[in-house]
């Protein structure tokens, strides 16, 4: 019961978050729509007992990357109004299709009476037992385990890919056309 | 969890509130007073014996002083930013064991009283996912006062703590590493134990981490006195420059939140240090010698004697260091800090990695 009251009102504080960032005029209050949104999630992975996933969100997503955000808005001034046209005429149209796409899955699935395809209940859809190691609970020693010992390569991946992305973005900030260089020297 | 749990639960809560207030009291006070000294001056002397009731003076006025909201604030953002410096100050300090637990007779039945808000299994990941929270305080303020020179503090203070911050999470790696858990009270209780060196164990030395992690504690600490925007790391709040930086615009009592955050974040981080590097509670109690009741204190003193230490060294740089320039900070930051603490993080891990496989030719 205490469950359920706590999902309602995180999932409340989590959606209402979420459409605070996508209709909000001003930027900054877009971004705090958004901090809800990962402080509401982070509470419901404590309830399901994942603390490390928890932490790791309010520290990577609230803690680095909004910053960093909120850094880039000041930066470019939220003073000026943005406009609001879109540039591409064509995305609200492919968005609702796509929308109304997975709705139609999801309806279809729910009406067929298929609850296995959605709750991924393995044993449902096989219709074997599998054995799925479930860690006691969301501690470090257990994520830390299935880490470097199950999917050591995925992580190891995961890292080079995080690398690829830093270098290219330096690469981009730097880089710059051989035609403008000249210019810029030749104004200096 | 029964009724006496929940009422634990609320005792603790309540004290650690009450305990922070007082001690930010004492703090101002104890910082005025030593850079007084450091100055050559009395510092102040009238409100109460040796002026100790002047914070609370100040208090009582901030309280009475009427606020004044500038026009041009975004009304909802610069209420909210004060309240926001101050949650997670307080919230840090609930994972901080300031005590050893001790067990009570209550309800018919034995209890372990922590002396902790909460043991958190998570408990120094906890610590630093708050300590990235409260920069959003600062930020906020900068940005929602509609006024250049918060907005120049605000900018900063974003820059300064997302690099900081880094240099923060390296810096206790290694204490995680050598100890084997992030949970607080797992690290005191790995601290008590006699030093081992080389394989011998060395009597009457404490197993702190700061004998075998000495780099680590100085990135921590420097670390430290930037996250919390101290001297000489308050370019945040350059007086000389930016009027006041992000509170420029804050009056009466939002200001004065902004203050009590600033203090309470200098006593935590302090408490977190002497925690993770000096054994927090940990010290001789003489059980058996003593009375029981002195030898249960103990331990508490001893962490207020190591934090007070910890506390003399933030005093002690801001009467003595210059402010540091905006790139000189950045630069600290990330040409000598980070990579120093990599480097040491490499070298624990390589060492630790030895003594748990043994030698990689063998």
């Amino acid at each position: 019961m205490v469950e359920l009251i706590l999902f309602v009102v995180l999932s409340t504080v989590v959606i209402g978050g979420a459409l605070s960032m996508i209709l909000g005029r001003n930027p900054v209050y877009a971004a705090m729509g958004m901090l809800a949104t990962l402080f509401g999630l982070a509470v419901i992975y404590v309830i399901q007992l994942a603390h490390f996933v928890a932490v790791v969100q309010v520290i990577v997503y609230a803690g680095a990357v909004m910053t960093l955000f909120l850094f880039v808005i000041m930066f470019i001034g939220v003073d000026k109004a943005q406009s609001l046209d879109e540039g591409l005429a064509w995305q609200r149209p492919a968005v609702l299709g796509v929308v109304a796409a997975i709705l139609a899955m999801v309806g279809g699935l729910v009406l067929s009476g298929r609850w296995e395809w959605i709750t991924a209940d393995r044993v449902a859809l096989s219709g074997q037992v599998i054995e799925i190691p479930v860690p006691p609970n969301g501690t470090i020693e257990s994520i830390g385990e299935s880490l470097i010992n199950r999917w050591l390569l995925p992580f190891e991946a995961t890292a080079v890919l995080l690398i690829i992305a830093s270098v290219g973005a330096i690469v981009l900030a730097f880089y710059r056309p051989r035609r403008l260089q000249s210019v810029g020297d030749d104004a200096e | 969890m029964d009724g006496w749990d929940f009422i634990l639960i609320v005792i603790r809560v309540v004290v650690i509130f009450v305990m922070l207030m007082i001690t930010t009291l004492l703090l101002v006070w104890f910082e005025r007073k030593v850079v007084a000294d450091m100055q050559d001056r009395i510092g102040p002397a009238r409100a109460g014996p040796w002026g100790m009731l002047q914070t609370l003076a100040d208090g009582m006025k901030l309280f009475f002083k009427e606020q004044i909201t500038p026009r041009k604030v975004e009304f909802g953002l610069y209420i909210a930013a004060p309240i926001l410096a101050t949650i997670p100050a307080f919230l840090i300090f609930m994972t901080v064991p300031f005590g050893r637990p001790f067990t009570l007779n209550l309800g018919g039945e034995p209890r372990e009283i922590l002396l902790q808000g909460a043991d958190l299994n998570i408990g120094l990941l906890f610590i630093l996912s708050m300590s990235s929270i409260a920069v959003y305080a600062v930020v906020l303020a900068g940005w929602s006062s509609g006024s250049k020179y918060p907005l120049l503090g605000g900018v900063r203070a974003t820059a300064q703590a997302i690099s900081y911050e880094a240099a923060l999470g390296l810096s206790v790696i290694p204490v995680v590493m050598y100890t084997g858990s992030v949970q607080l009270s797992e690290i005191v209780e790995f601290q008590r134990a006699n030093l081992q060196f080389l394989g011998n164990v060395v009597p009457f030395i404490p197993n702190w981490n700061l004998f075998l992690l000495a780099p680590s504690f100085v990135i921590f600490f420097i670390a430290a006195v930037a996250e919390t925007n101290r001297a000489p790391f308050d370019l945040v709040e350059a007086e000389q420059e930016l009027v006041g930086g992000f509170h420029t615009e804050y009056s009466g009592l939002r200001f004065a939140l902004f203050f009590l955050a600033e203090y309470i974040n200098m006593f935590t981080m302090s408490a977190i240090a002497v925690t993770l590097f000096m054994g927090g509670w940990s010290g001789p109690t003489w059980d058996g010698v003593l009375p029981a009741l002195i030898s249960g204190v103990l331990p508490t003193f001893w962490f207020f004697a190591k934090v007070v230490v910890l506390l003399f060294v933030y005093v002690w740089l801001r009467a003595t260091l210059p402010r540091l320039r905006y790139d000189q900070l950045m630069e600290f930051g990330w040409k000598r800090l980070i990579p120093g603490a990599l480097a040491w993080l490499m070298i624990i891990a390589v060492v630790l990695a030895w003594r748990q496989f043994g030698n990689p030719w063998s």
